[in-house]
């Protein structure tokens, strides 16, 4: 019943919104929406937590530390990004830049990308999780491409042929990984729920499950932005509206690599982990090395911060590719400190564009003049993004990087590397546009630049102290991926 | 029907299929391209309702089904009549040669052949030698969208591709379960219906559909 109503409001709210979508008060029932669905998955989380791991509807939807925990921070910046585009929205449409149909699509379409990615992590069917990450894909799709500029347009038909073909790629893995399991669960339905599929995954046969993970790797890598399958997505997060850079960059790319790491598990249990490990640790250093070495050429800032999500997002894969508990542990706690200081920094990236008019960095100067909090909220999540203590992402890279130390020497200097280079591309790029000369204009709607400073404030506390039932939470989880 | 019968069938129209494939990668006239993808529909049809009536499958029927007024009618009929409201004909020039796209094509189909000998081998079902030609015809309308400049072939490239998967699920392990199929179908569907919005945008934005003219977000 609670899987009913994390899945239910927003697939409502989208139906609604796709009718009502343009009123004037659109923008705060998105947002209500979305508060009613953070309350769900939060009730959802609780039951979780004393009562254990739970299936339902036949198994279709399953709920373990893992899922629900990624479900919970899904859910809590949905609601937040919903609050930042209440005000962003209305000044774009001030600006001119949309107009009430837009909105309308926009509304209605940020409902169904929340459905859709929180039936991908509830769903327990393979099967299932696929549809809903091409329907996620679908939906962002439209949001990309809402302002219909020419370069907004490639930017989505980029991303709509690149996802598309890529995903079409774990299509074919998750057909292998029914051949496989069929033989062993009979076919039916049964055979591609994760929960028998993880009971029986030591009988499956392992060479076509080695084929099957390079086919889902590769396929669900693509959306996860893993180098060098990552060319849509800084495209993608330039050219859509703001909140919808955020929500992408936050919450999507983490689903599309719980993916990549539920089958993960599910290989190793039958061909041991150094195959998917050493996969994926390449994926992860690679996509770390390569997108630190494009920050620092970047103009657009949106475009910088994208490649900043690259990094990231190979930090966590590389991290999961090493395994074991510290490993996991530091790779769960990295995709929630991505998440929150990533979509905290677009929030103020957002409102610094629309004050400036412009997403070029050498024309952005003096934010913290004019608007401090602006400001001050940039240089923060910068600081918090790129690894400073106190900040929870100098945490948890801490402990990928001293487990690499450890297990894995000879990737040690080309982290170290890539994150100094990345400091030094986005620190240099940022304090000019934060400090300096002002040339800017009153915005017609104060922003909204609380959830930017929440965002910062869990960060600045994950990394000075994790409640123990978090530790406890995250620790079961990492068991789990091992 | 005989069970060697229905097997021979199978592979039969797996051949038509790969054929179809080729065929689809050396056409250049887009009406022709939608013919060849209905008929692409046809055959998964016909290997569908062979495979249900030999292994007795009823959901196979319903997928059969499926496909039928899916890939066979609606959607060659929303490409039809696509093209006609955008005026298109032709697509006049490949990334790559014609006789030389074909011979990357051969080259796909014996690595595709070779990337499923040990998995065939372990196949119980009726049509061992058809996972080979499913990969291939994968893998040959994957090449289809890269060597095409203009947006409706590649978007037909991919419907191809979405075919020769569905080919894979029914002849590997006689077809996904019936909920994951109607997943994938409505996905399909929900595409190229914004593929097509999207047609309409794209030449309204670049007055052309050559993808060409969409190069201008590069890395400088």
């Amino acid at each position: 019943m609670a899987i009913a109503l994390v899945l239910g409001f927003p697939l409502l709210g989208g139906l609604l919104l796709a009718l009502f979508g343009h009123k004037r008060w659109a923008p705060e029932f998105n947002a209500l929406m979305s508060f009613i669905t953070l309350v769900a998955a939060a009730a959802l989380t609780s039951r979780v937590i004393t009562d254990g791991p739970m299936t339902a509807m036949e198994e279709q939807f399953f709920v373990d530390p893992f899922n629900v925990f990624l479900v919970a921070l899904t859910a809590f910046v949905g609601f937040t990004t919903a609050l930042f585009s209440r005000p962003y929205m209305r000044i774009e449409e001030h600006h001119g830049r949309l107009n009430a149909a837009r909105l309308r699509l926009y509304h209605s379409m940020y409902q169904m990308f929340s459905f859709t990615m929180l039936l991908c992590l509830l769903s327990n069917n393979i099967g299932i999780l696929w549809v809903a990450l091409e329907g996620a894909t679908l939906a962002t799709v439209l949001l990309v491409s809402l302002y219909r500029t020419p370069a907004s347009l490639e930017a989505a038909w980029k991303y709509f042929i690149l996802c598309s073909v890529g995903i079409a790629q774990a299509l074919f893995g998750i057909i292998l990984l029914y051949f496989a399991a069929e033989k062993v669960l009979g076919s039916g339905g049964g055979s591609l729920l994760w929960t028998h599929l993880y009971e029986v995954r030591s009988e499956l046969e392992p060479t076509v499950l080695s084929l099957a993970f390079v086919f889902l790797l590769v396929g669900f890598g693509t959306k996860v932005g893993l180098v060098p399958l990552h060319n849509w997505l800084p495209d993608a997060h330039a050219e859509g509206p703001t909140p919808v850079s955020a929500v992408l960059s936050g919450l999507l790319l983490n689903v599309a690599l719980y993916a990549v790491v539920r089958s993960k598990v599910l290989v190793d249990g039958a061909l041991g982990r150094n195959f998917s490990g050493g996969l994926m640790m390449g994926f992860g250093l690679l996509s770390v090395v390569v997108a630190a070495f494009f920050l620092s050429r970047q103009k657009d800032i949106k475009r910088m911060f994208a490649y900043s999500s690259i990094e990231h997002m190979g930090i966590v894969t590389f991290a999961f590719g090493m395994g074991g508990p510290v490993a996991a542990f530091a790779g769960l706690l990295h995709m929630t400190v991505h998440s929150l200081t990533k979509s905290a920094i677009f929030f103020t990236v957002g409102h610094a564009t629309q004050k400036t008019g412009t997403q070029n960095m050498a024309d952005i100067r003096g934010l913290i003049e004019q608007s401090p909090t602006i400001g001050w909220g940039l240089t923060l999540g910068s600081l918090a993004i790129l690894g400073m203590p106190p900040f929870g992402v100098f945490t948890s890279e801490f402990m990928v990087l001293t487990t690499a130390m450890h297990e894995h020497p000879w990737a040690t200097p080309f982290l170290l590397v890539a994150l100094g280079v990345a400091f030094a591309a986005i620190f240099g790029k940022v304090q000019p546009m934060v400090f300096g000369e002002t040339n800017l204009r009153r915005l017609p709607h104060p922003p909204a630049l609380v959830p930017v400073f929440v965002h910062l404030a869990i960060v600045l506390m994950l990394g000075l102290y994790i409640p123990p039932y978090l530790v406890e939470w995250y620790r079961q989880a990492a068991a789990f991926i091992g | 029907m005989d069970q060697s019968y229905s097997s021979q069938f199978v592979n039969l129209l797996a051949a038509f299929l790969l054929l179809l494939a080729f065929a689809m990668l050396s056409q250049r006239r887009v009406l022709t391209l939608i013919k060849l993808f209905a008929w692409q529909g046809a055959a998964l049809t016909a290997s569908t309702l062979i495979m249900a009536n030999a292994t007795g499958q009823v959901h196979l029927y319903y997928s059969a089904a499926l496909t039928l007024l899916l890939k066979v009618m609606l959607i060659p009929w929303i490409l039809h009549r696509l093209i006609n409201r955008l005026q298109i004909r032709w697509d006049i020039e490949t990334l790559i040669n014609i006789p030389a796209t074909m011979l990357i094509g051969i080259g796909l189909v014996i690595f595709s052949f070779a990337l499923a000998t040990p998995i065939s081998e372990m196949a119980s079902g009726l049509t061992r030698a058809t996972l080979g030609i499913a990969i291939a015809s994968m893998l040959l309308s994957f090449l289809m969208m890269i060597v095409r400049r203009k947006a409706v072939p590649q978007v037909i490239g991919f419907l191809a591709m979405e075919n020769s998967l569905f080919f894979a699920a029914t002849s590997a392990t006689y077809g996904m379960p019936l909920v994951v199929e109607l997943g994938v179908a409505l996905d399909v569907l929900v595409g190229t219906f914004i593929f097509g919005i999207f047609f309409f945008h794209i030449r309204d934005q670049f007055e052309s559909l050559d993808i060409r003219h969409m190069e201008k977000l590069k890395e400088d």
